[in-house]
């Protein structure tokens, strides 16, 4: 299995990057590799030219901004995994990282690339649902931003046009000290979940939920927000019993068929999966909320 | 020349400077076995499962087949080949895989000891449970693990005796 015959080219710059896939005919983005490769050794893809961002410093940065986590699309997952900036201000991505494949493939493997590869049941995708991520999109005719919720356009499809790039993720802070919980079912460590949830709470003062985030992977083509269980949970005070009873909406989901598991067994685990992110969230508030820790 | 076609590489292999002109399309882990002979890398699933072609790129592990070898230019690649010293004294590591049978057909070794190498470089004192994450993507056919575990934990007790962390 060796990759077919393509053109490769390394531009330094996302202008650069954007010319090139623009003018180049059937040209593929090659982020980090650990989806595309294998796609290429099996001639799954056969572009004619594979246009490689890895050399574009501006794509692998992190920037704090005021209100929102700005990461470029080339920022490695190992690198988010041991960010200090990352680890507080969005806990919930470290979370969700020590699931995505493994040491080797986090190590090349980027946000970027695992979200246009947007595999049902990936974790990534479901971090920016849960924190409705904003993506920064550009290519030769101009910047664009839309909100993650747009993002997926079918099955393992982004709404990006084929001259388009994804170069930026912002993802907006929640409160300090604020709940954060990411589980997941699968065989094994590192194969995508069959069902994987994301939570987020904050509460007052007093314990009760004033805001919440319930995100489900795996169960469609992309991740879904749980309204109905954020809806029944805002106000009231957070307590296991309480997400055992709310998490229960969940079964009433759409949910996919395929060889791994029947959509019966999917509404089933998403109930689990949902009340256990959400117990993970609510262990994980800091004893004194509002304050830095 | 076509660049885009193929290209000349400089770059750092087991401490040795090397360069060389590769077809754009060769996977790292082809390079290294067909072009530099160092076959001890292997190649099993090809995809990115199963973890035998594990090298380290600028100490990181990495699967040579879900890398291009020109993107390995100017880059500090380790093999398999790399991990024992310049006087043929073994890795910890792979003292403690002969000590402990921590293999057995051999063929998931090369990969079992660059990742592991990996680990114990981040973190000295591993448990059980963070060597078997981190062999999390090394397919072992003999299903040998317990012994690579094993193995595993002997080499880091034996590295942090005598503060040889390498």
């Amino acid at each position: 299995m060796k990759p077919p015959a393509f053109a490769y080219h390394d531009p330094g710059t996302v202008d650069e990057a954007c010319r090139l896939m623009s003018t180049l005919d059937n040209a593929r983005a090659l982020a980090g590799g650990q989806s595309m490769m294998p796609m290429l050794n099996m001639r799954f893809v056969l572009p004619d030219h594979v246009v490689d961002l890895g050399r574009i410093a501006s794509l692998a940065a992190i920037e704090e901004g005021q209100e929102a986590l700005r990461i470029g699309a080339m920022v490695r997952q190992r690198d988010l995994e041991h960010s200090p900036v990352v680890a507080r201000r969005c806990p919930l991505l470290v979370d969700a990282i020590q699931w995505v494949g493994h040491r080797q493939t986090r190590n090349r493997g980027t946000i970027g690339g695992s979200l246009c590869q947007l595999d049902p049941a990936a974790e990534l995708p479901a971090v920016c649902a849960a924190l409705d991520a904003t993506l920064t999109v550009q290519s030769a005719r101009g910047t664009r931003s839309m909100p993650f919720a747009e993002f997926p356009a079918g099955y393992m499809t982004p709404s990006l046009e084929p001259d388009e790039l994804l170069t930026a993720i912002e993802l907006p802070d929640w409160p300090q000290g604020h709940g954060h919980g990411f589980v997941e079912f699968a065989r094994r460590h590192g194969d995508y979940a069959i069902v994987l949830a994301a939570a987020l709470l904050a509460v007052d003062a007093g314990g009760r939920i004033t805001r919440v985030s319930v995100t489900l992977g795996g169960i469609g083509p992309a991740p879904v927000r749980v309204r109905a269980v954020e809806q029944a949970l805002v106000g009231q005070v957070a307590a296991a019993g309480l997400f055992r009873e709310a998490a229960e909406a969940c079964r009433g989901l759409e949910a996919m068929e395929d060889v791994h598991a029947p959509a019966s067994y999917r509404q089933q685990l998403a109930v689990v999966m949902a009340r256990r992110a959400l117990d993970a969230a609510l262990a994980s508030l800091a004893p004194s909320r509002g304050t830095a820790h | 020349m076509d660049t885009t076609l193929s290209r000349t590489i400089s770059l750092k292999v087991n401490g040795s400077a090397v360069q060389a002109t590769v077809d754009v399309r060769h996977t790292l882990a082809d390079f290294l076995r067909h072009q530099l002979e160092l076959t001890g890398t292997h190649l099993g699933c090809e995809h990115g499962v199963c973890g035998a072609c594990t090298v380290l790129v600028d100490g990181r592990s990495a699967r040579g087949c879900l890398m291009l070898a020109v993107q390995a230019h100017g880059r500090e690649v380790t093999t398999v080949e790399g991990l024992a010293g310049a006087d043929g004294r073994l890795h910890p590591l792979q003292q403690a895989f002969k000590d402990h049978h921590g293999l057995q057909c051999g063929f998931c070794t090369p990969g079992m000891l660059t990742t592991l190498s990996e680990l114990l470089a981040d973190n000295p004192d591993p448990s059980e449970a963070q060597v078997r994450v981190a062999i999390s993507g090394n397919l072992c056919r003999c299903t040998g693990y317990q012994s690579i575990v094993d193995a595993t934990l002997a080499a880091a007790k034996s590295m942090r005796a005598s503060g040889a962390a390498r």
